[in-house]
């Protein structure tokens, strides 16, 4: 049997808006660093590879997610960092920079999940251009991906030299300019940030009609939300193809189905504490139930692996971590993790050779 | 009457010939390890903050990246989190640039610093209208250089809206940004970060009077850092502020021996450390405005005249408005001194150290410095990474605390308190 990818994402008190009720804590909590790290390491002790911290400019958004990233990753090992970084409105020479320096503070653990600013409220907040359609907006985040990847790529590894008897700190010649020009912006290069642990930290991106083209070109993982498993499975299906067309190899691109769960030890409790919670328009696959119906999900293989999005924090991790994470074990979905291991390692990814080497 | 009470901040030793990389000593200036290493010695030294520089592009010297000093860091908010994740009442400072940065980003940014660091966050406004650095980001290099400090106040204006905003909504109309929303994080530990401001022009201390909780000065002696001093506090009162409301805090080396022979001579080599003979050269090409590879470092200046229109170098600030006159002086001073070398007078006219002995005789020059009104303390800058303050919290802390001007123990948990400001 195939192991399977798991990740969490975690956001507030959970993904049901009233989930805050049964935390047992005042909402303030959520401004706290202990919050924050309890909840990580909850997500590492799930045994999950990463956790999504997602983010934006919009009403309800919260703490900046690269901000909570770094404040764990020095306390939490063992588990990858991926904060959402919008590319609307952000400039891409400063998202390279912190996802950039993610890595080094997390010993190579960062990802990356760049996604847009669709509305015209968060463009008001910045004043500067007005809200764009989602294609433009998907053009725009490929060329912020483009140039963040060309800039994590503008220092070679061994540009450090230290070369006492010519007075050189830095060969030079190992630095590049990436002279980006696109349709939106351009960047000269380059970076201020040195090459980081993984060269390229892990991005992830979200499946949505304008962003196939962009995945398919870049993701090292593709979120998908699906109401079945037949269709999560039809949708893993195109994107390796897009893959394939865009000249890459599928295998190296892990889809994973997003599943909102609240999981308690049998299925009538689980039902009992979603309907204290009240009624929630499902987003995708929701596992209601016992943690072995969970287990079951990741045992169809319809797709690489879940990232679990429980509907209540921190409890929902716990029943994941205390539960299902030795379940999952002890049925060969997944193997114990090497803590050294870095984020794209876990993922069977390779340390990318610099392109710009030699340019 | 108690003593007047030092204020120390720590500079964490990055992009310049201050930093000494040819010393066996010195380590990695990105590694996080050397981040914890500083910054939890410079708690141990009850430091107020610690505070990093920021560059947005890589210097060049004639059209090239300069490749001579140490170059690469990581990104500020980044590392800054990751260091409150180490750290427990250090403060921790930041320099992030109001030109190539939004309000309300930055504004979310350091709410969420201020957050998890638990009220320790402080930000270090520096302008920018430099189209060099501006090849960088979106807007280019779009601002007069004028409109530097208006775009700076205007930054700040909009930022504090947002900070202490509570849940109402912001409106910001000024001619830099049109700002309309709901800013979604609560008033911070600290109300909003500390404010840092380093500008010495009439307009840069203005901006400061106004504005600052803290200045970094440049100002060495102690006539005129008293002059520094009593401009700006006098400039405060204009502003219904008192002059206790700042904290100024010129930058300042310091090199140590256990007698004070040993402490020149460790003064002599570092500055020779920091002086190679290829940063000898650099350093009076950028004066003379032209290619002197020619030059034997270690023989007299160059007949030849410095060309005044060239700038050569590209990324760092330029103090020398008068290459012709800068020349002429420093001619006279290398004949006066018996006839110095290039890279001897470039040691002489740039890298010096504040304070040189002792950690006893360094500690009383500091406080003299102090309850003369100088400063109300220092930033130090250490030459080596990471260690540069090993020796100076385990030896000289002790003695100003023995002077009863340092503290023994933080106040209270936040950089609000070590610096005894009220919350906004």
């Amino acid at each position: 049997m195939r192991t399977a990818h798991l990740a969490v994402e975690v956001s507030g008190f959970g993904r049901h808006p009233e989930a805050w009720r049964q935390a047992g804590v005042p909402r303030e909590a959520l401004l706290t660093p202990a919050h924050h790290i309890a909840v990580a390491q909850l997500a590492a002790q799930s045994g999950a590879d990463f956790v999504a911290l997602p983010d934006s400019f919009g009403a309800g958004s919260g703490l900046d997610a690269v901000a909570i990233a770094a404040r764990v990753a020095p306390v939490v090992p063992g588990i990858g960092l991926v904060p959402t970084v919008t590319t609307t409105h952000t400039e891409p020479f400063h998202t390279s920079k912190a996802i950039a320096t993610l890595d080094l503070v997390s010993s190579g653990r960062a990802g990356w999940e760049p996604a847009v600013s669709r509305t015209a409220g968060e463009a008001a907040q910045f004043g500067r251009k007005p809200a764009a359609e989602p294609a433009e907006l998907w053009r725009e985040a490929a060329e912020t991906i483009e140039v963040v990847v060309a800039l994590w790529d503008s220092w070679e590894d061994d540009a450090v030299i230290r070369d006492v008897a010519t007075g050189r700190y830095v060969d030079r010649d190992k630095l590049h300019y990436v002279d980006f020009s696109g349709e939106f912006f351009s960047v000269k290069g380059p970076s201020i940030t040195p090459r980081s642990p993984q060269a390229h930290p892990l991005i992830v991106l979200r499946a949505e009609p304008d962003s196939l083209a962009v995945a398919a070109r870049w993701a090292d993982v593709v979120r998908i939300t699906a109401p079945d498993l037949s269709a999560a499975h039809a949708a893993r299906e195109r994107i390796r193809a897009a893959v394939t067309d865009a000249g890459r190899d599928p295998d190296a691109v892990a889809v994973l189905l997003d599943v909102e769960i609240l999981l308690a030890a049998d299925e009538n409790a689980a039902r009992r504490r979603f309907d204290e919670l009240g009624e929630l328009a499902e987003e995708t696959l929701r596992v209601v139930g016992s943690p072995e119906a969970f287990v079951d999900v990741l045992a169809e293989g319809a797709v690489d692996g879940v990232t679990a999005i429980p509907l209540t924090l921190p409890g929902g991790l716990r029943v994941l971590a205390d539960e299902v994470a030795p379940r999952l074990l002890a049925a060969g979905l997944r193997t114990p993790a090497d803590p050294a291991a870095t984020l794209r390692e876990r993922f069977g990814l390779p340390r990318p050779a610099n392109v710009l080497t030699g340019a | 009457m108690p003593k007047k009470q030092i204020h120390l901040a720590a500079h964490f030793p990055g992009v310049n010939n201050t930093t000494v990389w040819s010393d066996p000593e010195s380590g990695s200036q990105t590694d996080f390890a050397s981040f914890v290493a500083f910054a939890q010695n410079a708690e141990r030294g009850l430091f107020d903050f610690l505070f990093l520089a920021e560059g947005l592009r890589l210097r060049e010297h004639q059209g090239r990246i300069h490749d001579l000093d140490v170059v690469g860091r990581p990104d500020t908010f980044t590392v800054l989190n990751a260091i409150a994740a180490v750290t427990t009442h250090l403060g921790l400072g930041g320099t992030i640039n109001t030109t190539f940065n939004e309000p309300w980003e930055l504004a979310k940014q350091f709410a969420s610093l201020d957050h998890l660091s638990g009220g320790r966050a402080a930000w270090n406004l520096v302008t920018s209208s430099d189209a060099f650095t501006g090849e960088n980001f979106r807007r280019g290099g779009f601002l007069e250089p004028a409109q530097r400090y208006d775009r700076a106040q205007q930054m700040l204006d909009a930022a504090r809206e947002l900070w202490l905003a509570d849940g109402r909504p912001i409106d910001h109309h000024s001619a830099q940004f049109d700002i309309v929303g709901d800013f979604p994080i609560p008033p911070t530990p600290q109300g909003h970060p500390v404010l840092i401001q380093s500008g010495d022009s009439d307009q840069g201390r203005e901006f400061g009077a106004k504005t600052a909780d803290a200045i970094f000065s440049r100002h060495g002696s102690v006539e005129d850092g008293q002059a520094f001093y009593a401009d700006l506090k006098g400039r405060m009162g204009a502003y219904g502020r008192r002059p206790e409301e700042i904290t100024i805090l010129p930058a300042t080396t310091f090199a140590l021996g256990d007698t004070e022979a040993e402490a020149q001579e460790n003064g002599h080599r570092i500055r020779t450390a920091q002086v190679s003979p290829q940063t000898a050269i650099a350093f009076l090409e950028q004066v003379w405005g032209r290619d002197l590879s020619a030059y034997d470092p270690d023989g007299p200046l160059p007949d030849v005249d410095p060309d005044p229109g060239a700038q050569i170098t590209r990324g760092r600030v330029r103090h020398e408005k008068d290459p012709l006159a800068v020349a002429q002086r420093w001619r006279e001073l290398a004949e006066a001194k018996g006839g110095l070398s290039i890279r001897e007078l470039i040691i002489e006219t740039t890298a010096h150290q504040s304070f040189v002995g002792t950690p006893k005789e360094v500690a009383r020059q500091m406080d003299d410095y102090v309850q003369a009104d100088a400063s109300d303390g220092f930033i130090l800058i250490p030459h080596l990474t990471p260690g540069g303050l090993d020796e100076f919290v385990e030896k000289v802390v002790p003695e100003l605390q023995d002077l009863g001007s340092y503290r023994t123990e933080y106040a209270g948990p936040t950089l609000r308190d070590h610096l005894g400001l009220a919350r906004p």
